[in-house]
């Protein structure tokens, strides 16, 4: 980041204090989520244990908030670790690494950077501009928007650190390997002409942030993402729990199972029209898995929906000329329906 | 006179931050001009690589943020003091 911002002098006790009682508070809540949802459930509106409607609402009681505390607490954690990391620290980072090993790390980075996509435009003027590699760029383009914070914590949350470990390593391989491949393709000169032809006359200096910083911008974040996300979690969920109670087990297995060949590319295709946050598509994609559909097939859709997006291809259209674009889009499609294959394969 | 810049292409919080920055221009009651950058080449200019970016005096205040309505008012300070 590039700020020359005042500097607050004393480490600021009041704050510390407040964080402090801050997370005990969180602790506590965290605990009695489930409780309250089986006595809210069972004891107060009298549901039955074993109906489908009292397991859907004690689900939907349970999950709502847990998840909302997560994600607040998460994001709060990986807001701090990511104040480490300005988009110009990683392109510093990036800087010398060559193809191959610079896609992995690109990679890596952009699970640490924060991204928005309308930033997507300066980031890859930036990085390109400061001489790291096309394929390296993408790499890093891939990883950002679809390996992101929300995505991890909802998919840790409902369906444990095995799920979101695939989806990261889906991710980190859909990104490394489509990167890599339109670094060979050398499509340098279908990126606009004006991306080489931009002249600094500023240079920046990198702020120093002090704790307090840290903290009040993690803050910042949270109300940002999980005012922006809640409505989208508490409707997915709502969907997730209805399907968890009235829809049969394996009852998807006949249409998005294993042994079904063209339900891979069948997902990623009816992803790329699909826009969704994490937010969203977690839920129902956790329960699609649930319900007998197989994990490769439900990651690739996933992957689909968060990572190629129209609104998305919209705003690079600014920077690459069409064929890029479509190779781009078609090189990543490639890629996530190959990892969906290969998850269904291994898993 | 200051010169004020917003860079951004036209999301939302380039939008955001040009109003939080009008605010505090006509709160403060200084003379400065608000300029929006929406054009990539010239945003790209001053260096940034995320955002809405906060140019005071042709300097870089800030990138990748809405900063506060109390930090805007700081770097207008800065700014005068500096000028």
């Amino acid at each position: 980041m590039t700020t020359l911002s005042p500097v607050s002098t004393s480490p600021n006790k009041r704050l510390l204090v407040t964080l402090a009682v801050v997370v005990i508070a969180w602790l506590a809540a965290y605990n009695i989520v489930q409780p309250l949802a089986d006595w809210i459930s069972y004891s107060a509106l009298g549901l039955a244990r074993d109906s489908r409607l009292g397991e859907s609402v004690a689900f939907f009681l349970y999950d709502v908030p847990k998840i909302l505390l997560l994600l607040s607490g998460m994001v709060f954690a990986i807001s701090i670790v990511r104040t480490f990391f300005s988009p110009e620290r990683t392109r510093a980072l990036l800087g010398g690494k060559r193809e191959g090993v610079g896609n992995v790390f690109a990679a890596l980075l952009g699970i640490v950077t924060p991204f928005c996509s309308c930033s997507a435009v300066p980031l890859f003027i930036g990085f390109v501009e400061s001489g790291i590699p096309l394929g390296v760029t993408f790499s890093f383009l891939i990883a950002a928007p679809t390996i992101n914070e929300v995505a991890i914590i909802l998919l840790f949350g409902l369906f444990g650190w095995k799920v979101a470990a695939l989806y990261i390593t889906s991710g980190l391989t859909v990104a490394i390997v489509a990167g890599f491949i339109i670094g060979r393709l050398k499509m340098e000169g279908y990126v606009e002409d004006f991306v080489w032809k931009i002249h600094r006359t500023v240079d920046v200096t990198e702020e120093k942030l002090t704790w307090v910083h840290r903290i009040e911008r993690a803050w910042e974040s949270v109300k940002e993402i999980v005012g922006k996300v809640w409505l989208y979690v508490v409707v997915g969920i709502a969907v997730g729990a209805g399907i968890h109670g009235y829809v049969p087990e394996d009852a998807l297995a006949s249409i998005l199972g294993k042994q079904v060949w063209w339900s891979v590319p069948a997902a990623v295709l009816i992803g790329i029209p699909l826009y969704s946050n994490a937010a969203g598509i977690v839920p129902i994609v956790g329960t699609l898995i649930e319900k007998g559909a197989s994990v490769g097939t439900a990651l690739a859709f996933m992957m689909s929906v968060i990572g190629l997006s129209l609104p998305e291809a919209v705003i690079l259209k600014r920077v690459l000329k069409m064929p890029l674009l479509v190779t781009f889009f078609a090189v990543i499609a490639v890629a996530i329906i190959l990892t969906g294959y290969l998850f269904n394969l291994v898993l | 006179m200051l010169t004020i810049k917003v860079l951004g292409s036209g999301c939302a919080n380039c939008k955001k931050l040009e109003a939080v920055t009008r605010q505090v221009v006509s709160e403060m009651d200084v003379e400065a001009e608000v300029i929006k950058v929406t054009e990539y080449p010239d945003i790209m200019a001053y260096n940034i690589m995320s955002t809405p970016g906060l140019v005071i005096n042709e300097k870089v205040v800030s990138s990748g943020r809405i900063p506060s309505v109390a930090e805007i008012t700081t770097f207008v300070v800065n700014a005068l003091e500096a000028a």
